[in-house]
Order: structure tokens, then sequence, then C-alpha cells
């Protein structure tokens, strides 16, 4: 494998005066407007991309509160309602001792929105050089986020699988509460800030790259 | 590759770049087989495939059928009490159907059959009269940008899990029965990951650019 530390230095299209077509890779000369090869918009660096990418970050943050605070799911067992947020949702599956289950939720329901709120801030910070971070760490982290974002969706699809199957009128059911709205526009949301960022920012903050600009 | 003044130096339509990081490489033909990776962030930039184009069409093909298999048949059946509840697809995404989580219906119904089918039918469009040897139809570009755009958003497989977290959840209170829609919903999921592997959106790019300048 090629070492990081004596690769030799890749010329970006934009370093040669050439905007690189990010669907498909076709290069044109500065000044053209679409891809000759596929009528993607041409855009040597998308500067808007960060601004776009804290937008959504922001809106998935201010719609995750409700989507915990509010139920997520109503259950009426011989008409008896109880109400469960996320979180008391994964408490619920601990008692019932469905451990592996209530870790699935526990991460796509918690862990990862969370952590991917911090990630996508932080990656936005390093790529503005506020804080920090090698360059193999940033990598690391944009593709986790890139990947992992989608995977959030699973508490809304378990809410909906479980409103249509336990519909026993009096014995058992089950219906989704509002949470289920917000906490799917949180992840929306924040998958539109992620598939904001322009990857070739992230690759132009790596030191000594862009030090002309 | 000389760095003084490059844009003249350069002819940049034998030029090409990573669309993830924006690495410049000379464009050359890469063979049938082998992949071409970015020397720097190692996303893949060209693997074309013998015959790549028609099992991309044949597998489409083959998730579209499964999808409709997927929304007529039951889903998933429960037992309890004596009483039976049976769940298609449809009654999953209508889930959300009442009171002020309807706007969640559409939502539902877009990521796990509709835009899937989209993605479907807008890559048969896009390869199929290729496969055959035509020139590609119109606005097939348009088609490809749009199927590749809504990549991130088919959800099938997030569902999937989904199902398997709501089957533990539920399987305490009642029996439960697994219907013939959720193995075609399966199938489809496996289906749906092969044929993005054997996608390589930079060689059917240039694949489509040739046969429309032919």
């Amino acid at each position: 494998m090629e070492n990081a530390g004596t690769a030799p230095r890749i010329l970006t299209a934009r370093e040669a005066g050439l905007v690189g077509c990010t669907e498909c890779g076709r290069v044109h000369r500065p000044g053209v407007a679409r891809c000759s090869r596929c009528g993607s918009r041409l855009k040597s660096r998308d500067s808007a991309s960060l601004q776009r990418v804290w937008a959504w970050l922001f809106a998935g943050l201010v719609v995750y509160v409700p989507a915990n605070l509010y139920p997520m799911l109503r259950t009426t067992l011989l008409g008896k309602t109880t109400e469960s947020t996320i979180f008391g949702g994964v408490v619920d599956l601990i008692h019932h001792g469905s451990y592996g289950v209530a870790a699935i939720v526990f991460i796509a329901s918690i862990i990862i929105p969370v952590s991917k709120f911090i990630a996508i801030g932080y990656l936005a910070l390093s790529v503005q050089r506020r804080v920090q971070m090698s360059a193999h760490r940033r990598h690391l982290l944009y593709e986790a986020v890139e990947f992992i974002g989608r995977w959030s969706m699973i508490d809304v699809f378990v809410v909906a699988i479980l409103s249509s199957l336990v519909q026993l009128d009096f014995a058992a059911s089950i219906n989704p509460g509002i949470a289920a709205v917000s906490f799917a526009l949180s992840v929306a949301f924040t998958m539109i800030s992620a598939l904001s960022f322009d990857s070739r920012l992230i690759w132009d903050a790596d030191v000594g790259v862009n030090e002309n600009e | 590759m000389s760095v003084e003044s490059p844009a003249d130096a350069l002819d940049p339509s034998k030029l090409i770049a990573c669309p993830a990081c924006d690495a410049l490489y000379t464009d050359r033909d890469v063979a049938t087989g082998e992949t071409a990776r970015c020397r720097r962030c190692h996303a893949v930039l060209e693997a074309p495939r013998r015959t790549a184009m028609t099992r991309i069409i044949m597998l489409a093909l083959a998730a579209l059928i499964l999808m409709v298999a997927a929304i007529f048949f039951p889903f998933l059946e429960l037992e309890a009490a004596g009483r039976i509840q049976t769940a298609s697809l449809l009654d999953t995404v209508q889930a959300f159907s009442s009171g002020l989580t309807a706007p969640l219906t559409f939502a539902m119904a877009a990521l796990i059959v509709i835009l899937p089918v989209i993605r479907f039918l807008a890559l048969i469009y896009v390869l199929g009269p290729m496969a055959f040897g035509h020139k590609p139809a119109r606005h097939a570009e348009f088609f490809f940008r749009l199927a590749d755009l809504l990549r991130p958003w088919a959800m099938a497989e997030v569902f999937i899990v989904g199902v398997a977290v709501a089957l533990v959840k539920v399987a305490g209170l009642a029996h439960i029965f697994i219907g013939p829609a959720f193995w075609a919903f399966v199938a489809l999921v496996i289906v749906t990951v092969l044929k993005d592997n054997f996608m390589s959106r930079l060689t059917l790019w240039k694949t489509l650019e040739r046969r429309r300048a032919s």
C-alpha cells in the first residue's frame, strides 16, 4: 500500500484550472454551465454548500427535540392506554429482556442521530478551519456519516409496522404518536444536510492543498 | 502532466476528475473486469463488467416483479385471542393515515415503494435501448441522473431491519406468521443490492455519451 506521507501530490481539476463534474467525472473548462456528458450543473466548488449543511443540520436538531419529548407509540392493552417515547420504548424492551433489539433501537434512534449531529457539525467546522482534525479522520468521519444516516429511519418503520399489525380492537392496539413525524423529519433533514456537503471541500481542507487560495 | 498554465495544455475531454475528491486523471479505457479506483480517496472510478447492462436490466425487472408481489400478498399475519390480523405492505404504508401523522403516509409510501419503483423504471428506460444496441432513449441523461439522486432515499433494506425489530417486539404478545410478501420483499432487497453493485456510474455515463454520439 502506498504511504500517505510519501505519496505523490495529486493534482485536482480545480488546481489545473478546470472543473470536474461530480456526477459523471467529465472535465470541463471553467465557465461551462452544464456538463456536456450528463447535464448536471457544474461548480468548481459549491461555496453555498456549507450554508446549506448548517441550515439543514439546525432544522434536524430542532425537530429532534419534540421527537424525544412526545410519545412515539400509543399502546392500548385491555382498554388501558400507555404512551411511550423513544427512550421509554428502549427501557420497555430491556424490561422484557430483549437486549439485542433494545440495543438496535437505542443505537438507531438515539446514538446515530446524536452522533450524526455532532459529526456533521464537526466536519463543517473542520472544513471552515475552526477546529483541527487530521485529514485521515475527516475522511473516515465523512464516509461514516454518509453511510449511516438512512438507518435511523428504522424506528419510524417499526412504529408503522406495529400500528398496522396490532389492531385487535379492545384486546390490544398500537397507534403511532406525533413523535414519529418529527423523528422522520429529523432523519430526513440530517440526510439532506449530509448530502449537501460538497465532498471535495473535505479533501481540499487537507494540509497544503489549498494554501494558495 | 505539466503544471504550468495547465488549462491551456490539458484537453479536458481526455481527462477525468474523481467525483468524490476532484483528483485529476488521464481518461484511459479500463479493461473489462478491472476496477479503477481513485488514488487519493479510493472511490471506485470505473468498473466495466461484461454484459453489465443486461444484468442490471434483468435485476431491475426482477425487482419490479418482486415489488408487485410484495405489495399485494399478505406481508405479516398476527394471531391473538383467536383473531387473525393480516397486514399487507399497503396497510403498513397507511398506518399513519389518521390524525396528525397523516403526512407520514406519503413519506412511507415514497420511501418503501414509490422511490424504489421509480429507480427501477428509470434504469430500465435508460439501459434498455442501449442493451439492445439502439441509441439511448430521449432524456435518458435526465432519468439516469434521477436514478442516482434517489438512491439514498430508497430505503427498502432499512425497512427490512425495521420489520425484524417489530417482530421481536410483538413476539411476546401474539403468534406471528410471515407471509409470502415478506419473502418477496427480502428477495427484492437482495436483488437491489446486487444491482447497485453492478452499476459503475462513470462507466455507464461514458457508454451513454459514446452511444449518443454514434
